[in-house]
């Protein structure tokens, strides 16, 4: 058995981005005790634009993989610190404020499964801005297919880990449908086919390093927000609604790009190392779209319609953070430059 | 293990999802392998994956009704 399925390793701890993400990084590797919520109020009063504020992001980032366990540096007695928690609610509170204001919520569909499904269909459809996945299919250079899959490594070496804390929040038919993709996305008991597990081999491919976090410190803030955004609907429960519209945009955007990613990589000459990871989402997302928009917001939204601005709120945020982080992307090529804050990372 | 008998669902203007134990065979008999428990069939005549959907019935506006 391949040992890295047993035992994942996970890069050394990140390089701070100012004085918040530094003392925490100190503080959860046992170096040094700061006033973290003090410090939390400072970076978020003090930060332009929260989603891409460097400091900001990349400290959401360090407390989320405090919970989730995905950096094996950061000492797990912190893991519920009150003081800890308390400065991710400051962030947190600044994080959701700003994600609402710029995300634009069209009118409720109504409370019911079929209209629900309807809307997150209709949404997820005319989502339609410059792609990213038309660039990669069609144009691409290798350097900036490296640069995609390191973008990419943030979230998908932890794969459907953030739509998972969902689970016991959701009861009856939702929760049925939550676990029915999810257990498809952890390989339906194949640990060859855990779909992070498909990505990390991908990256070995590519001739990438598939640590989990070894790319953290080459991403710029807006990729981090990416995950954080997940994270944040993922791990309060006060935003179930949200997580579960996340998944379903997630979801319903995913197979026909997955398919030209594919495309790319192959005209780019990768081999089936690489690309099996996207052709078996242009599969898998086709069925796991048709139960998150149905059977999990749908059924959600009927059967707990307090929820539903929520569930539209969670899959509009989905699409435009999504999109910024594309935006990104095409803009540092168009511009002739790296995506990365690192470029020799690709080198 | 019990067997679970199969269901077949139309979902509105896309694919069949085919939940339970179900074998999926060729025209000609040769097995199609399904590489998960519940899984999409094309509808719309479109996909590139057939049997399975892509989700092409989308951009393609497939209206089932």
């Amino acid at each position: 058995m391949n040992p890295t399925l047993s035992a994942p390793a996970t890069a050394t701890t990140f390089t701070a981005r100012g004085p918040l993400s530094a003392a925490l990084l100190d503080m959860l590797t046992g170096a040094a005790d700061d006033d973290i919520v003090a410090l939390a109020e400072r970076a978020v009063g003090e930060a332009d634009d929260v989603l891409r504020d460097d400091d900001v992001q990349l400290s959401l980032f360090v407390l989320y993989a405090s919970a989730y366990g995905s950096v094996a540096e950061l000492d797990p007695r912190l893991e519920w610190d009150p003081r800890l928690i308390a400065g991710r609610c400051v962030l947190e509170r600044a994080f959701e404020a700003a994600l609402r204001e710029v995300v634009r919520v069209d009118p409720l569909p109504e409370c019911s499964q079929g209209a629900v499904a309807s809307a997150l269909f209709a949404l997820t459809s005319a989502d339609a801005g410059p792609s990213l996945s038309r660039h990669l299919a069609k144009k691409a250079t290798r350097e900036q297919a490296l640069e995609f899959l390191i973008q990419r490594s943030i979230y998908t070496l932890r794969e459907a880990d953030p739509h998972s804390w969902a689970i016991p929040r959701l009861q009856g038919r939702a929760k049925a449908a939550l676990v029915e993709i999810q257990a498809d996305e952890y390989g339906g008991g194949r640990p060859d086919r855990v779909h992070a597990e498909i990505f990390a081999k991908a990256l070995r491919g590519a001739g990438l390093d598939d640590r989990y976090g070894g790319y953290v410190d080459a991403v710029p803030a807006i990729t981090l927000c990416a995950l954080n955004t997940m994270s944040m609907f993922g791990l309060n429960r006060r935003l179930a609604g949200a997580i579960v519209g996340h998944l379903a945009a997630f979801e319903m955007t995913s197979s026909i790009p997955n398919r030209l990613y594919g495309d790319g990589l192959r005209r780019l000459g990768f081999d089936d190392d690489v690309t099996d990871y996207f052709d078996e989402h242009v599969e898998a997302d086709a069925v796991h779209e048709q139960i998150a928009a149905r059977d999990l917001a749908g059924a959600l939204a009927e059967d707990q319609p307090q929820l539903l601005p929520d569930i539209m709120f969670g899959a509009a945020a989905c699409l435009t953070v999504d999109g910024y982080v594309g935006a990104h992307l095409l803009e540092a090529w168009e511009r002739g430059e790296s995506s990365l804050r690192t470029p020799e990372a690709v080198a | 293990m019990k067997a679970v008998p199969a269901t077949i669902s139309p979902y509105p203007d896309g694919p069949l999802i085919v939940r339970g134990d179900v074998e999926l065979v060729a025209a000609d008999g040769t097995p199609i392998s399904a590489r998960r428990r519940t899984v999409a069939l094309c509808r719309c005549g479109l996909s590139t994956i057939k049997p399975f959907c892509d989700g092409t019935h989308k951009a393609a506006g497939f209206r089932a009704e």
